[in-house]
């Protein structure tokens, strides 16, 4: 089969709705349009049914009573709803947060509003590698530490947090545990009673369900979360989220996560196969890629890759053909580094220089094969042209120079 | 970003690639930039007995503007005498290369490059030369 260019390999960015997912939505869109609030005419009743079931598969995904089920547009609602909504609800015990300084900003600019309006939020620091671990959880917990949230895998690296052990220190102190799992659930084993975890994020459209639908997972016992809704309205979702159910979203979630339950085990051995091989070939032909955040605790579909003494425009430019997410957001004449990779400690020039790789469940070998051929090409052409690798080579440290302001 | 033809050619098939001797005396080095802008630019030139410049090689680490505008830079001072070379201004590389204003400053860099190079053949060779040559950057 010829490839079809271009390659998209950022299914951590969002995927392609699954043909059996949107064959599951599109009766919602015509024949059962019912709103699912209408109780007492068969068309409500249908779209309720649609709803009911999403919310059982949702619920066998992650372990969790359908009933723990709040339907969102997605996670960026779904954090703030939790972050918010617990600060409010138990803001007379305390105004204290915990949280990491390479978390997604749906979960960073959240905080961040909390602090403007008075909580004490605790911005732990990813290890080396990339994790933030329960020791560091258990350390930052005080008297007044209302609410611990910290994701499950992060979105940049793929690296899985110390989870379950997170989740145990805030049982053990009573502390609430949000976590945005948006890049976890559907591709590891997600569980929220083993992990301890009172609240979770998740998002249908990183998981091949449609954009714009998402939920938020709200413990019932032991103990019962209570949020103050950030929506007011009917007074749907149990007071939690106000507003008419997206139902064909709704249904597309549910679908995607029962997808995901059934074929995850083949899917992930599958994915993390490929994307070893996709680090092995670039590594083993590259002497300076480096790989970002720790090697073995990843999603297996995620990798993140830095190509030192190669600057990452120019890197783009001669990929693009493969559809990949350049550790740095070039939308202004001087490149941001990414804050995640540079809250791993890597330095300028190579948080320049790195691009994350998102397999999804289309992917192919060849696909991974192409990928690679091109990205090394691409790489020793570029540094055939860096006046940087030529110094290194000629033994100069670059971090000694004293480099012109600019 | 899309990037113009011109750009693209440069940066898909840079011109001159390559080292000259550092060492050599008639061979002038200019290295400008800074790894954490992103851009670092090395340009040579090598200059014959009548001064003029019958080499020029570039090493780029920068965005496709900025390899395209040393490339470019490297083409033009090619035979030209290093008087004619210090008159290159940023603004003529904007122009052949239609660099969008977030841009400019890659042709700025390779401007800085060219005068760098000429200063340093100079000097190595007990040249004087005329400061007032550094002109403002004109903003395009
Ligand atoms: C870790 C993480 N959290 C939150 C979000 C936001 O999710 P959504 O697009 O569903 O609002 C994303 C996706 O970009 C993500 O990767």
């Amino acid at each position: 089969m010829a490839l079809k260019l271009p390659i998209y390999m950022d299914h951590n960015a969002t995927t392609p709705v699954d043909p059996r997912v949107l064959e599951a939505m599109l009766p919602y869109f015509t024949e059962k349009f019912g709103n699912a609030a209408s109780r007492n005419h068969p068309f409500g009743w249908e779209a309720e049914d649609g709803v009911k079931l999403a919310r059982k598969q949702v619920g066998d995904l992650i372990g969790a009573d359908p009933k723990e089920v709040i339907w969102t547009s997605g996670s960026t609602e779904s954090n703030n709803l939790a972050i918010k909504g617990v600060a409010d609800m138990y803001k007379d015990k305390g105004r204290h947060i915990i949280t990491a300084i390479h978390e997604h900003k749906a979960t960073l600019d959240p905080c961040k509003r909390l602090a403007k309006m008075g909580y004490d939020i605790t911005w732990l620091e990813p290890r080396e590698d990339g994790l933030i671990y329960a020791d560091q959880v258990a350390e930052a917990i005080r008297e007044d530490t209302i609410l611990v949230t910290i994701m499950w895998a992060n979105n940049e690296l793929g690296t899985i947090n110390e989870l379950p052990e997170i989740g145990k220190v805030c049982k053990e102190k009573g502390v609430l545990l949000h976590t945005d799992a948006t890049q976890a659930v559907g591709k590891i084993p997600v569980d929220v009673n083993s992990a301890g975890v009172d609240l979770l994020s998740g998002s249908a459209h990183k998981i091949y369900g449609p954009k714009g639908a998402g939920f938020l997972y709200v413990r019932r016992r032991k103990p019962r979360v209570r949020l103050t809704p950030i929506i007011d309205g009917g007074g749907h979702e149990r007071g939690m989220r106000s507003g008419t159910l997206n139902v064909t979203g709704i249904i597309g979630l549910g679908k995607a996560c029962e997808l995901c339950r059934l074929e995850m085990a083949e899917e992930s051995a599958r994915l993390s196969k490929l994307r070893d091989k996709l680090d092995q070939g670039i590594t083993s032909q590259l002497e300076h890629a480096v790989i970002n955040g720790h090697p073995d605790r990843r999603i297996p579909q995620t990798t993140n890759i830095s190509f030192p003494y190669v600057e990452g425009e120019s890197m783009m430019m001669a990929i693009k053909e493969i559809a990949v997410s350049s550790g740095s957001a070039c939308t202004s004449a001087s490149l941001e580094p990414s804050y995640v990779l540079k809250a791993l400690g890597l330095g300028d020039e190579i948080a320049h220089s790195s691009i994350r790789f998102g397999l999804g469940r289309f992917t192919t070998e060849e696909e991974v094969d192409y990928t690679i051929d091109k990205v090394v090409t691409a790489v020793k052409k570029l540094l055939e042209l860096s006046p940087l690798y030529e110094m290194v080579l000629e033994g100069i440290d670059i971090n000694a120079i004293e480099w012109g302001a600019h | 970003m899309a990037y113009s033809e011109k750009v693209l050619s440069h940066y898909e098939t840079p011109r001159n690639v390559g080292s000259l001797d550092k060492d050599a005396k008639n061979v002038g080095t200019g290295i400008v930039g800074a790894p954490e802008c992103g851009d670092v630019m090395k340009l040579q030139i090598q200059v014959d007995d009548s001064g003029k410049i019958v080499d020029a090689k570039f090493k780029t680490f920068g965005c496709g503007s900025a390899i395209a505008s040393s490339s470019l830079a490297t083409e033009w001072i090619k035979g030209r005498t290093l008087d004619e070379a210090m008159a290159i201004k940023n603004t003529e590389i904007v122009q052949e290369l239609s660099l969008p204003p977030v841009k400019i400053h890659c042709s700025v860099l390779a401007e800085d490059a060219i005068k760098s190079a000429i200063h340093d053949y100079q000097e190595k060779n007990g040249l004087a030369h005329d400061h007032a040559d550094e002109t403002e950057h004109t903003k395009a």
